[in-house]
């Protein structure tokens, strides 16, 4: 065991059991797995995925390469990282080498969103973070701090220094109880942000495994007036011999693991170091009990007071030297040290120092990803040797070690001037904090950062076990090799050699990329080649959460009918139509569709249907310029419209495609009902709003949507003025009291008081009833009682289809594409020749008066029997090699009971100079339909069934 | 997700909101009059600036009025909201900094 | 339609989500994370539209009603027993008690007179959700983009929004808070679905 008797945050009083790769373990509630697994001497994670290279933790955050698992339960999850999975108890867990698995149970867990709006948000509760945090909160704003451990405080759970005279995490715990004592502020932990999109605009991943209540995670919207990133810094691997070595770990994890974890993962140690860093990790580490066996740091003269602290703990310093190489089988067993002069070329004699753990400091990268998501420059500090924010492009400042302040004092300092700042900037001035005094270091000296530490023998192009990224398995070789093919560019090598591309996105190999292309181009600096773009999310997240509770019934809203509970219980089955779920058809027991809308069209035709008409958009158009609006956005004539007459119309956008059609009725002499189609209301109003707000604000008119203050019940058949008569007994039904399209108020027998018009979409005697949709489904119930006796049918929109398409009615968005023209649909007649409307200046363009455009046309197929897919594409020879243009393509198919065989609708090149002509329609099995074009009108042509 | 000051609500998220494209091109007061190409080019000839761009939004969730604003293409900084109506064609164009 | 006939025609309403009266009940739970929900189903509801700022249309309709209507954008007033909420510059909605919509329609479309405006009954346009208790604003944050913080929203606030991916009408009634949640009858059902989801997950 390699658990220390005392110090860290575990809690050794709750011992957790779990499982991994099949073998029971036990750590501590405070534990990551991958901290209990080091405490129970299990270092290793799965090979590497390309070169099956032994592998092993290397870091305790979210920037490890290696340690992926899979959770196989409780809470099975792919590809997670040990260093980051809190354990929990009966947690079982396996290594994963590459790709996870999906678990194909479905998801029982429960996935939430929250909406928040903050004047601060605090990204990151560390040091920095927390001073922040006080700040603001102290001013009154509203503020949210965010951090993605179980525990605030950041980098200081790992270390050990104080403020204000006192162990540093009393001053967290005093700062936590100051914040929760605030009514405003609200502590996210367990909360990783993983995106900065506009407008500081931020989403944030809660985990809540493990705690009370049903939500397993919360994904939190939060806007922000304005945002600090306290996001800290990731530790650098460095690039040499052997780095991917199991027991080769970045020193900031190996210091975690000490202090934080009470784990010591190494018994004799070596450290490489291009910073100041690593000598407390040393001190820290002999105090532990570990041997350090050397200290090797890159700089010729570190600071003589770091130098002396160490060699009195009794640890020899290397300074002006690297670890070349380590070497080892399943795990580094000694490490080969050489003096590099002021080229990085080795200029001395190797020596081999015997160790079993390697850590690494290779520089400090600020986490800029959030920055640079939300837009923020980055530059290159020399003296930092890293990327750190550069321009703001939105209301955001970031702090501490994110901007490059690695000092706990210029921490605190940076953070609550920042706290201050932004709370007054959100308006609510306040004063900033004063700094108390701290231990540790202060300012760190310059760092010497070694990019590539040169082979012992050979080139660049040798080095194919300097790794650049673990996760890639790609090397200084590869690399190089990038460059020979003439890569300059990072994001072209990155994509080259796939560096960066893996689950960390390169928040380790990022910049020390950067840095070996820049050392093997012989650029003068990192900042000369600069980063790749960092996009969101900062850490992988779940489908699930992101799906949230929009789910299964919740998906997406379903819009019904009044008449909806009726629908239900008789039977029907139910097709989208955008929102709307509109019955199909209604079968009886053991009827296939095909049988019954046979079955509903045949009682449309000779007897009586009624259909659910409600869910056509509804718009009232009312004022005294209302004729003259409408003449100017339908394509015929609506101002001379008689009162209680309706009119069939179309609407085209500017460029003369149709948009949109419907009948709209006049009620009174500044009052029109317009109809549109189900899918298209919304965007009818928006329309109409647009060029009345935008090019007609003089035109006295408005508009009011009331698609759903109306049910809408079509009676359609030669026998509906029976069902009518009986309805409303006060009402004339016949031809001359209530012609065709014309309209009638009047009360039902029950009293409903109901708007009724003679509207046909079928070519049959029609009444479309409206009444307030209260009263919908007790008007459907009587229209049905009504009608018993006449056998009265309820018919689907599938019916609704085939009864317009046999008379040739086309339904835009089916038979029409946003490429059609009235005039293509055979409708001149709609088209006004004396009125300016939307789009007519576009029927007098080339384009549109070609004579090869597609036309709507009608299509018999040879065999009547045979229908034709719709959509499937159409050619003049059926002999003719592919590929060929197609002629044109099926828009509407059916079988038709009225004509005893199938038929189909289809757009046309030149179609209506083809009548009589056959093409063909190649399907996807081989097979070839042959159909003869007709004109779009194949019932009743005449038009003598409407009137009854 | 933008965050865009409706001139009448106050500021909304994007959803609530349609894109009407670029602003100011205005209906022809006289569309018969226009060659071919020149209709052609109200139809469907806009600008594409990288840069700052004056155009069009409804407030379709909400108070369903047209207005103008500028915006950054690049950064979607808004710098300015123009305050609802008219949006004609015949408004003077804001100076675009 | 006479007083006489009205309980007959009452017998044949149906509102969007009257058989949902029961569960909205029960998932109304008591206690310090409290939250109700129920319908209010029937209310009167008109939509006025005027097309001149400051008309004397205006004016008399102030007189009318005895309140000005709302030029405040996102703000209601209470005008006896109406409830008048500002939808957009020049246009409102009046909400009354079930039964009142002819008699506040007659009363307006006198006070327009001969200026040109727009009054359609929407009664039956939309239902009304109610949802009220220490927890309701944390519900309305799971689906709803708005900042709803008492700075920012509080009693006699409404604003047109989306709910989920609902459009609604919002108006904040009181402190407690109450908040009315004004829907498309269409929607209706997915909307208490997606509302009783959210209670259940607080």
């Amino acid at each position: 065991m390699n658990r220390l008797s005392d110090g860290g945050r575990v809690d050794r009083s709750a011992p957790l059991r779990f499982t991994f790769d099949g073998v029971q373990y036990t750590g501590l509630r405070g534990d990551t797995l991958a901290s209990a697994l080091l405490a129970n001497d299990v270092l290793h994670t799965a090979p590497s995925l390309y070169r099956g290279r032994p592998r092993g933790i290397a870091t305790a955050g979210v920037e490890e390469p290696n340690a992926l698992v899979q959770i196989e339960g409780p809470g099975a999850e792919p590809m997670r990282l040990a260093t980051t999975v809190e354990l929990y108890e009966g947690l079982s867990a396996t290594s994963l080498r590459g790709r996870g698995r999906l678990d194909p149970a479905l998801d029982e867990g429960v996935y939430d969103k929250m909406h928040v709006h903050t004047e601060v948000l605090i990204v990151g509760g560390g040091p920095a973070g927390l001073a922040a945090a006080l700040a603001a909160a102290r001013s009154g704003a509203r503020v949210v701090l965010v951090d993605d451990q179980p525990e605030l405080g950041g980098s200081l759970l790992a270390g050990r220094e104080e403020i204000d005279g006192r162990p540093a995490l009393d001053w967290v715990a005093d700062v936590r109880a100051e914040l929760t004592a605030q009514a405003d502020t609200r502590i996210l932990t367990r909360s990783t942000a993983t995106g900065y999109y506009d407008h500081n605009y931020l989403l944030v991943a809660e985990d809540r495994t493990g705690r009370p209540g049903p939500v397993r995670q919360t994904l939190w919207h939060i806007r922000a007036r304005r945002v600090v990133l306290a996001t800290g810094s990731h530790e650098r691997p460095m690039v040499f011999a052997g780095n991917d070595l199991p027991g080769v770990m970045s020193a900031a994890a190996v210091r975690a693991y000490l202090n934080r974890y009470a784990v010591l993962p190494g018994r004799r140690c070596v450290l490489l170091t291009t910073n100041d860093h690593a000598y407390a990790v040393a001190l820290d580490l002999v105090s532990a009990g570990a041997q350090v066996a050397a200290l090797v740091d890159t700089r010729p003269r570190p600071p003589a007071e770091l130098v002396d602290s160490a060699r009195r703990a009794g640890i020899e310093v290397i300074a002006g030297s690297a670890v070349v190489a380590a070497r080892g089988g399943a795990r580094v067993q000694a490490v080969r040290i050489a003096a590099l002069d002021a080229a990085d070329t080795i200029s001395g004699p190797v020596r081999e120092v015997a160790c079993d753990l390697l850590a690494v400091s290779g520089g400090w990268s600020p986490a800029v990803q959030l920055w640079s998501q939300s837009q923020g420059s980055l530059r290159y500090d020399e003296a930092l040797a890293a990327f750190v924010p550069d321009e703001a492009a939105q209301n955001v400042d970031s702090v501490g070690a994110s901007r490059g302040v690695l000092d706990l004092a210029g921490c605190l300092d940076d953070g609550f001037a920042a706290g201050a700042r932004a709370a007054a900037l959100a308006g609510f001035p306040v004063a900033v904090p004063p700094t108390p005094p701290t231990s540790g270091d202060g300012r760190p000296a310059r760092p010497r950062p070694v990019w590539v530490v040169p082979g012992e023998s050979g080139e660049p192009s040798d080095w194919s076990e300097h790794f650049v990224d673990l996760q890639r398995d790609a090397t200084v070789a590869d690399v190089q090799r990038a460059i020979r093919a003439g890569m300059r560019s990072v994001e072209h090598i990155k994509r080259y050699t796939t560096i960066g591309t893996a689950h960390d996105q390169g928040k380790a190999s990022g910049v020390s990329a950067t840095g070996v292309i820049a050392r093997l181009l012989g650029a003068r600096s990192p900042g000369e080649v600069g980063t790749t773009t960092f996009r969101g999310p900062y850490v992988p997240l779940t489908f699930a959460l992101l799906a949230g509770r929009e789910r299964g019934a919740l998906f997406d809203p379903v819009r019904t009918t009044a008449i909806h509970p009726w629908h239900v219980r008789h039977g029907a089955v139910f097709e989208n139509v955008g929102q709307w779920k509109r019955p199909r058809y209604y079968p009886r027991p053991g009827e296939s569709m095909e049988a019954a809308v046979l079955r509903e069209c045949g009682a449309a035709r000779e007897g009586v249907g009624v259909m659910d008409a409600t869910t056509l958009g509804k718009i009232d158009v009312i004022g005294p310029d209302a004729g003259e609006f409408l003449n100017r956005v339908y394509t015929n004539a609506f101002a001379k419209l008689a009162v209680n007459s309706a009119r069939y119309g179309v609407m085209c956008r500017a460029d003369g495609m149709v948009f949109d059609d419907g009948v709209t009725l006049r009620l009174a002499q500044d009052h029109y009902v317009m109809t549109t189609t189900t899918g298209n209301a919304a965007g009818v109003l928006d329309w109409l709003e647009e060029w009345l707000q935008t090019e007609w604000p003089e035109l006295r008119v408005r508009f009011t949507s009331v698609t759903e203050q109306w049910a809408t019940v079509a009676v359609v058949g030669p026998r509906s003025r029976e069902v009518l008569t009986a309805l409303a007994p006060e009402l004339d039904v016949s031809n001359d009291a209530f012609p065709f399209m014309t309209a009638r108020q009047i009360l039902l027998a029950n009293g409903v008081s109901a708007r009724i018009c003679r509207i046909s979409f079928s070519g049959e005697l029609a009444f479309e009833i409206n009444v307030a949709s209260w009263y919908g489904l007790a008007t459907w119930e009587s229209v049905i009682r009504a009608g018993e006796h006449l056998g009265i049918t309820p018919y689907g929109t599938e019916t609704m289809h085939v009864l317009r398409a046999e008379k040739g009615y086309p339904i835009v968005g089916q038979d029409t594409d946003g490429t059609v023209t009235p005039h293509d649909l055979g409708m001149e007649w709609v088209v006004s020749r004396h009125k300016d409307f939307i789009g007519k200046r576009s029927f007098a363009r080339a384009d549109t008066a070609r004579t090869d455009r597609r036309q709507l046309v009608g299509l018999l197929p040879v065999d009547p029997a045979v229908l034709l897919p719709e959509g499937a594409q159409l050619v003049a020879d059926a002999e003719v090699a592919v590929p060929t243009k197609a002629l044109g393509h099926v828009t509407s198919s059916y079988r038709s009971a009225a004509l005893g065989r199938t038929f189909a609708l289809a757009l046309v090149a030149g179609g209506r100079e083809r009548l009589g002509e056959t093409v063909y329609a190649p399907l996807a099995d081989g097979g070839m339909i042959a159909a003869t074009i007709t004109d779009t009108v194949l019932y009743d042509p005449k038009g003598t069934r409407r009137d009854g | 997700m933008l965050l865009i000051a409706c001139p009448w609500c106050g500021e909304r998220e994007e959803l609530e909101f349609h894109y009407g494209g670029q602003a100011h091109v205005g209906y022809p007061a006289n569309p018969e009059g226009l060659t071919d190409s020149e209709w052609a080019e109200y139809l469907f000839v806009r600008d594409n600036p990288k840069g700052l761009f004056a155009e069009r939004w409804s407030h379709a969730a909400g108070c369903r009025r047209w207005f103008n604003l500028i915006r950054h293409t690049v950064t979607h900084q808004i710098l300015a909201v123009q305050s609802n109506r008219p949006v004609a064609a015949g408004q003077p164009k804001p100076v675009i900094p | 339609m006479t007083a006489e006939n009205l309980p007959t025609l009452h017998a044949l309403r149906r509102s969007p989500i009257g058989h949902l009266t029961d569960v909205l009940a029960e998932h109304s739970a008591a206690g310090r994370r409290s939250v109700r929900l129920r319908e209010v189903p029937f209310l009167a509801q008109l939509d006025l539209q005027l097309h001149q700022h400051g008309s004397a249309a205006f004016d008399r309709i102030a007189s009318a009603l005895g309140e000005p209507l709302p030029t405040t954008p996102n703000t209601a007033v209470e005008a006896g027993d109406l409830r008048v909420l500002w939808l957009g510059p020049q246009e409102w909605l009046l909400i009354g008690p079930d039964g009142s919509a002819p008699a506040t329609a007659d009363l307006l479309r006198a006070a327009l007179g001969d200026e040109p405006g727009s009054l359609v009954d929407v009664s039956a346009n939309r239902t009304t959700l109610e949802l009220a208790g220490p927890a309701a604003r944390q519900v309305l944050e799971k689906g709803c983009a708005l900042d709803l913080h008492p700075r920012s929203f509080g009693p006699g606030r409404c604003a047109q929004t989306l709910l989920s991916k609902v459009g609604v009408i919002l108006h904040q009634v009181d402190a407690e808070p109450t908040y009315r949640l004004l829907v498309r009858g269409s929607f209706a059902q997915y909307l208490a679905d997606w509302l009783l989801d959210a209670m259940v997950l607080l």
